[in-house]
């Protein structure tokens, strides 16, 4: 049967005809939507873990356990789970183990381009790299028998553009009679002390060299041998790129990327006049070829930062270029916080008291743009914390008190709750403000264990805030109704001047949230026009249901659009003439 | 079936249901027998971001982006972002924009004003353009939210692809509750 899916969806369906028994990841752009399809299949045990390096230790215990395991998590996810990848590397697995990692060139959601390719030769691990979702789907299915064949974890890597674009893909039955898990003792293979790892790595070492050797025969590795006057060597998205500019060209089209078919590419060199590497971002390829002593054309012609395009490879390669002339500028349309959101109030609060504000990732990252304005710092999930402690220890006493960190609920049990014992024990004076909306948000609402549901969508345990700060020891935890300005203005004004570690926890849900009973909109607000002065007040929040309509009045005066408002009434604290009111037409 | 791709972009702003149409009009030409490929940025799609998905569909598609300056046609649900990107098309291109302006979040803080005039502007650039009141046909067909479909059904008709396929794709992605209305929306903009 044939269908149309994303990368994302075909690697998921391909796990799923693995016969892949335990899904596990924490979200992130642009890989989520690999777990969020992995629940059509009853028969796999999805769930998100609390961090990356958690869900990578449960595909871990899984794949010890004889089952086959699929761990996915965007690529700066993979620094948080690379602890356990470098060692597992070592032990190699029991059932097959898949690690996804999903880069992001062009930064389109992250907040670094890394290329994690080099992940695969750092951790001496296989790399499998798919250039649509067909291949997404086979290579998934291809890697698990990999990871059998070689105990080896095996890496399979996309980008954004392969993980977000649609192709048609064949669709096939479940793998059946995988073995059953049972319990294996096998210290000297799975107990990584000194000298069980010094035997391991001489493995590791020789399966690396096999790998290279069986990779120049393997059929994912494939010579398209058309003109040979030019000959390019590329893998992934790059290689649609290839084809679509250079359709004549020859091409060494790399499925695995990771040991490098070196006899393989030595013939294809010997086969063409002038040999090319074409890559996203990192010379990965391009660098490993030069070390074999071949002459080879790569990153002097491409950028080493953002996507490729079939318009800068046509730059890259010299030809003429067809794209049209920009059009002038227009005014930008960057994404921002939905009307009705509960970070909003909270952000006005923190410029308005000119706050330092260690930020942290999020939606509430978007507290950044104007007119909110108010965030100094965000480098990576939970650093916000840490970051705080580590001001404060070199700020004289005055400054001190402008620190506040603010951090998203699961962003905080991510990797931030480290940090606040950290904070606690080392005596760290700053605030913290813990924006509890109830689901991991920006990612596209996935639950998360605060927020009382699986992502099967069972009823779990749900973290309380208030109990887990205690319990790390804060003495000063205050929880505020965010939309409401005086509140957040009075206590975050004294939790700012407290010489201690003090933590906030606003409680209003996320707008987006479906389930009921969690989020309900308020009353539809209008302008009254008669009564509304033109102060502009109301634009300080960046409200994306407010308008400004300068024809209006005199001087121009606000308007309230009644189809985006949620009635958060954060706005109608801000009119000094109360000029915004309940709609008298409900929508 | 002859090697020409045809190269449509889709453009507007997230929370349009742009992903959506795109969903249909990438289905209608698998079940039309084209390769077909879709690419899109998710992410800040729900936040009131500038959108663009691309759908190539031929004998065999490569690249899931269209390359710049070789968009046939362009499908704009607001005019701001239809003008924003013309630069993706090839001279002569088709463009069918919705008559909607939504001002962004400069213009909304009063720091900036909407461009004017962007549908005369569009029209000298590209002769072949439409422009769509999808709010109020759709109103007409019965729901103001159907504007999309509307849109779509006028898209359809510069494509050459039967209809059976277009409504096979429509009653397999719209929810049944909508569907109706969906189909009659589609139907007005194909008179379009």
């Amino acid at each position: 049967m044939k269908e149309i899916l994303s990368g994302n969806e075909a690697i998921a369906r391909g796990a799923y005809e693995a016969g892949v028994k335990v899904a596990c990841a924490y979200p992130g752009t642009p890989s989520t939507e690999i777990l969020e399809t992995i629940t059509r299949y009853p028969e796999v045990d999805a769930s998100w873990a609390t961090n990356e390096k958690v869900a990578l230790e449960v595909g871990i215990g899984a794949s010890f356990g004889g089952a086959r395991a699929l761990v996915t998590m965007k690529h700066v996810g993979v620094n948080v789970a690379a602890d356990p990848l470098f060692t597992l590397s070592y032990t190699g697995v029991n059932g097959g183990l898949v690690l996804v990692t999903a880069d992001d060139p062009e930064l389109h959601s992250s907040q670094n381009e890394q290329d994690n390719r080099n992940y695969a030769k750092f951790a001496k691990v296989p790399m499998l790299e798919p250039s649509d979702s067909q291949e997404c789907l086979d290579f998934t299915k291809l890697a698990f028998e990999i990871s059998e064949r070689y105990d080896t974890p095996v890496l399979l890597r996309t980008t954004t553009r392969i993980s977000h674009s649609k192709s048609v893909v064949e669709l096939a039955d479940r793998t059946t009679g995988l073995p059953e898990p049972h319990l294996v003792k096998n210290p000297a293979k799975y107990v990584m002390l000194p000298g069980n790892a010094r035997g391991r790595h001489l493995i590791i070492e020789e399966r690396t060299v096999a790998l290279s050797k069986d990779a120049c025969s393997m059929p994912i590795n494939r010579l398209e041998l058309r003109d040979t006057k030019i000959g390019v060597i590329t893998a992934g998205v790059s290689y649609q790129y290839v084809r679509e500019v250079l359709p004549q060209a020859s091409v060494l089209k790399l499925g695995l990327v990771h040991p490098l078919p070196h006899q393989l590419i030595r013939d294809f060199a010997a086969q063409v006049d002038q040999l090319y590497v074409v890559e996203e971002l990192d010379p990965f390829i391009e660098e490993q070829v030069k070390a074999m002593g071949l002459q080879v054309t790569g990153k002097e012609i491409l950028s080493l930062c953002g996507e490729l395009t079939p318009g800068r490879l046509r730059k890259g390669f010299g030809l003429p270029e067809v794209a049209q002339g920009a059009v002038e500028t227009l005014p930008g349309r960057p994404p921002n916080m939905c009307p009705g959101c509960p970070h909003r109030g909270v952000f006005y609060t923190l410029n308005k008291l000119k706050a330092y504000v260690s930020g942290d990732i999020g939606c509430y990252t978007l507290g950044f743009m104007p007119p909110l304005s108010a965030m100094d710092t965000c480098i990576c999930m939970g650093a916000s914390i840490g970051m705080a402690t580590g001001v404060t220890k070199v700020l004289p006493p005055e400054e001190r008190k402008k620190v506040v960190a603010v951090i998203g609920d699961s962003t905080f049990l991510h990797t931030g709750v480290n940090g606040l014992m950290d904070m606690v024990y080392n005596k760290g004076a700053a605030t913290v403000i813990i924006l509890d909306n109830r689901i991991t948000a920006m990612t596209g609402r996935q639950e998360n264990p605060a927020s009382g549901h699986t992502l099967m969508d069972d009823p779990s345990n749900a973290i309380d805030f208030p109990l887990l700060c205690q319990a790390i020891g804060v003495k000063h935890i205050r929880t505020i109704n965010p939309l409401d300005l005086e509140e957040c203005d009075r206590v975050i004004r004294e939790e700012m001047e407290r010489p201690e570690t003090s933590v906030i926890i606003t409680d209003k849900p996320c707008v987006l949230i479906k389930r009921d009973g969690v989020y309900t909109p308020g009353h539809v607000l209008e302008v009254t026009e008669e009564t509304c002065t033109g102060c502009r007040a109301c634009l300080k929040i960046g409200c994306p249901a407010i308008e400004w309509v300068p024809s209006s009045g005199k001087k121009g005066k606000a308007y309230i659009d009644p189809l985006l408002c949620n009635g958060c009434e954060v706005c109608r604290q801000l009119c000094k003439f109360s000029a915004i009111t309940e709609a008298k037409n409900e929508r | 079936m002859s090697d020409k791709i045809t190269n449509i972009l889709l453009v507007g702003v997230g929370g349009q249901g742009i992903l959506l149409a795109a969903e249909i009009l990438s289905e209608t030409c698998m079940l039309a027998g084209f390769d077909v490929k879709k690419s899109e940025i998710h992410g800040m799609s729900q936040r009131g971001g500038s959108v663009v998905s691309h759908v190539r569909f031929g004998k065999e598609v490569f690249s899931p982006i269209v390359p710049e300056g070789e968009g046939d046609i362009l499908f704009g649900f607001e005019l701001m972002e239809s003008y924003r990107w013309l630069s993706l098309l090839k001279p002569g291109a088709t463009v069918v924009a919705n008559d909607l302006c939504i001002p962004p979040p400069s213009v909304l803080m009063g720091q900036d004003s909407y461009p004017p005039d962007l549908a005369q502007r569009i029209a000298q650039r590209f002769p072949d353009f439409i422009l769509v009141d999808g709010q109020g046909l759709a109103t007409e067909a019965g729901n103001a939210r159907a504007a999309n479909t509307v849109l779509l059904g006028a898209v359809s008709k510069r494509l050459h692809i039967a209809e059976k396929f277009w409504l096979e794709s429509i009653e397999r992605m719209v929810p049944k509750k909508a569907l109706a209305v969906n189909l009659k929306a589609f139907e007005v903009g194909r008179e379009l």
